[in-house]
């Protein structure tokens, strides 16, 4: 497998490995389609258009997707060496820079994908949610480039985590609407999005923000940031030769974890270590219904949750749970079926990092590379610190999104904590 | 009433009969319209919740919908996410859930509504058994679960038929075609045709969408019940004058039990509200099925004579 020619991008995308799940929507016994009769309608015509547009290259669509992912986009992202951390490691370390995508983070690809097959779909609104800001603010801006009303609706409390984002969506031309149920973070708002959806399905398209969901959203999703493990896998071939030993990725709902992953699935010598937020503890509070972490995949259970079986963070009962997490993106009780299958098979190793390393993490970052990583990122180098021993010698870590939304929780987060070489952050305290 | 143990036949004289497993659900729409009313079990707290169900028995209930609430009712609208909300504060577990039906003093069956993950996850072992097992010894007729679609509900179905309970399924508006024939394949007590898009919730006026719902249905031989929108007499009225055998009513209760809980007002009298409006609802089905039947064409009658376009 040395397939380094750009024009057979096309070949790849039909590899074995991404037949997963693309007919049933089933991975082993996860995905299907959990959703209100109301909804399967949508759910059908989604799947035909995905069936059409994105597997057929129907009316030239995936040409064009490729085509704005570049001119828009700024597809491909590189594939940089980390000359520090390859030193502190003694190994590798290559860095895959979706923080370099327009936007500053991946869920772009996604996120340009679905608003250009809603285009295709003949629909004429859009409709999101988002947790930390970075999928609402991709879809707003997929949305203005392509000329889309669009609404996105945003838990309270993520809407107070993370304003610079609630005013580059309304930059952007799209309404935001709060979401004040639960705790006010990301489960609720999918949940209020999904019953938007239901009223609206004959012209709304709900652009979903992860490989979550009822089938085609997981599969879906996953193909369209698939680019990042393509881009990836050729440039490690192209700059060494060889594919890379170690893929690591950060896990919340999975997105940029099955981007970073699926192009390396079928390449049984590459690992692939998916990086959940351990946050405070990996104990659960059950009678307050709280997880302090949102390690699905790592300490959650079997359960149905937004249209899809999978692992969840849930009570005995199998009510949700609360999860939570330092990074508002992460922060999601639930993850995608097909991760929840890659890890029972063993092909996917599921390992969590706490609040305090992933902070560790983005200050090293930042400090030694000149990369501000997001909150979500800095999880993967929180692991890379504690497991390097334990990887081989040519490790991709993706960097999945730049950390400048994160400045102020990153700021008051230091200032709780005493972090080798960060610098004193006391005088910024209370808000940029 | 002719009614076997695997195919209880509603027997009514070739009118709709059920291909269900539960006679209570059977019988509750073999003479006359069903009214079905709805409750989260536990809101605002598991005494009033029980004098409020049991005031539901009293203002003429055929069947009653008991909702187990789930931390995440996608199918909900706000009405009964409210409603759902306080029966969690309030405690509610399934466990909970099972007493509070033991201790129920109705004569109307029982259809317990829940979300699957619930269902799913009780008990000992994989699979929704021992939860349909623990409903039906507490005495629980049928299961209306609205994310669970007919493709994903046979290991459900499965143990409905071997404790002789009912899985009622929703029809929309948007249900046609092969979705319908498998929904219809699966069904059984009664189908919930679903008035209009969107979620559950008391609307003013009831959609034409019920007309043509119950159009496409019209040839499947079990009761179909309308749901979404109901919340007077007169919407009942014109819903089983168009054609329906029963009337689900949520939101309009929920919003009684919502409006008590806010003004913190007396149990019982909130629990008398609910009789009223009961009633009011049972009377307005009752009206609608005398005008289909007067008009000696009930089957026919899917158009009603007085639609709601004046509303």
């Amino acid at each position: 497998m040395s397939e380094t020619d750009t024009t057979e991008t096309r070949n790849r995308w039909g590899r074995p490995g991404r037949e997963r799940g693309r007919t049933d929507g089933k991975f082993g016994r996860y995905g299907g389609q959990y959703v209100p009769e109301a909804l399967m309608p949508a759910i059908e015509e989604l799947t035909d258009a995905y069936e059409r547009y994105v597997l057929d290259n129907e009316d030239g669509f995936m040409d064009e997707f490729r085509e704005r992912l570049a001119d828009f986009g700024g597809r491909p992202t590189p594939l940089q060496r980390a000359d520090r951390l390859s030193e502190r490691y003694d190994r590798e370390i290559y860095l895959k820079r979706e923080d370099l995508l327009h936007g500053g983070a991946h869920k772009l690809n996604n996120a340009l994908g679905q608003v250009l097959l809603a285009k295709y779909m003949g629909k004429e609104r859009i409709i999101a949610e988002t947790g930390a800001g970075q999928h609402g603010t991709a879809t707003a801006m997929a949305a203005a480039h392509l000329d889309m009303p669009c609404t996105v609706y945003m838990g309270e409390r993520d809407i107070n985590r993370q304003r610079p984002n609630v005013f580059r969506m309304k930059l952007n031309g799209s309404d935001v609407k709060p979401v004040t149920a639960g705790r006010g973070t990301l489960k609720e708002a999918i949940s209020e999005t999904m019953r938007d959806w239901a009223a609206t399905v004959e012209d709304t398209h709900y652009v979903i923000g992860s490989v979550v969901g009822p089938h085609p959203f997981p599969v879906m999703v996953r193909d369209f940031h698939a680019a990042i493990s393509e881009e990836a896998r050729e440039q490690s071939i192209e700059a060494t030769g060889r594919l890379p030993t170690d893929v690591i990725a950060c896990a919340g709902g999975g997105s940029n974890t099955m981007g970073s992953f699926t192009a390396f699935v079928d390449d049984e010598s590459v690992a692939l270590h998916a990086v959940e937020a351990g946050g405070s503890t990996l104990e659960v509070d059950e009678e307050a219904g709280v997880a302090p972490n949102s390690a699905s995949l790592f300490a959650g259970g079997e359960g149905v949750l937004h249209g899809a079986r999978t692992k969840l963070l849930q009570d005995s009962h199998g009510q949700i749970m609360e999860s939570h997490s330092i990074s508002s993106g992460l922060d999601y009780a639930g993850v995608g079926p097909e991760l929840a299958y890659l890890v029972d098979e063993g092909r996917v190793n599921p390992v969590a990092v706490d609040d305090d390393a992933a902070l560790e993490g983005f200050h090293r970052l930042s400090r030694t590379e000149g990369i501000i990583p997001a909150l979500e990122t800095a999880h993967a180098f929180g692991f890379l610190e504690e497991h390097a021993e334990e990887l081989r010698d040519r490790v991709i870590v993706t960097v999945s999104g730049r950390g400048d939304k994160d400045l102020d929780a990153a700021i008051e987060e230091t200032d709780k904590r005493d972090i080798e070489g960060a610098p004193d952050m006391s005088m910024f305290t209370g808000g940029l | 009433m002719a009614e076997n143990e695997s195919t209880a036949d509603a027997g009514r004289d070739g009118d709709t009969a059920s291909t269900g497993n539960s006679k209570a659900i059977a019988s509750a729409f073999a003479d006359g319209p069903a009214y079905i009313p709805y409750l989260a079990v536990g809101d605002p707290d598991y005494d009033a919740s029980l004098a409020y169900v049991e005031a539901l028995d009293r203002g003429g209930a055929d069947i009653i919908e008991l909702g187990l609430p789930f931390s995440e009712p996608i199918a909900e609208g706000p009405t009964i996410q409210g409603a759902v909300v306080r029966a969690l504060e309030g405690g509610m577990t399934p466990d909970r859930f099972f007493a509070f039906v033991e201790e129920l003093d109705v004569d109307a069956p029982l259809v317990c509504m829940t979300y699957y993950n619930l269902i799913y996850q009780y008990g000992e072992g994989e699979g929704p058994r021992p939860f349909v097992e623990r409903a039906a010894a507490a005495g629980i007729e049928g299961f209306v679960v609205p994310d669970l679609p007919a493709e994903e509900a046979d290991p459900l179905r499965e143990a409905c038929d071997e404790f002789g309970l009912d899985l009622v399924f929703i029809v929309a508006p948007t249900t046609a075609g092969e979705r319908l024939e498998r929904i219809m394949e699966h069904v059984s007590g009664y189908v919930y045709v679903q008035a209009r898009l969107g979620t559950t919730g008391a609307k003013s006026d009831v959609s034409d969408q019920t007309t043509e719902s119950l159009a496409r249905i019209r040839e499947y031989d079990v009761p179909k019940a309308v749901g979404f929108g109901i919340s007077t007499g007169e919407h009942a009225e014109r819903i089983v004058a168009g054609g329906a055998d029963g009337v689900i009513v949520g939101s309009a209760l929920v919003d009684i039990v919502a409006a008590g809980h806010e003004e913190d007002r007396a149990t019982d009298e909130v629990a008398g509200e609910l009789t009223a409006l009961s009633r009011e609802l049972k009377a307005g089905a009752e009206r609608g099925y005398a005008a289909r039947t007067t008009d000696g064409d009930a089957e026919a009658s899917a158009e009603p004579a007085s639609p709601g376009e004046s509303r």
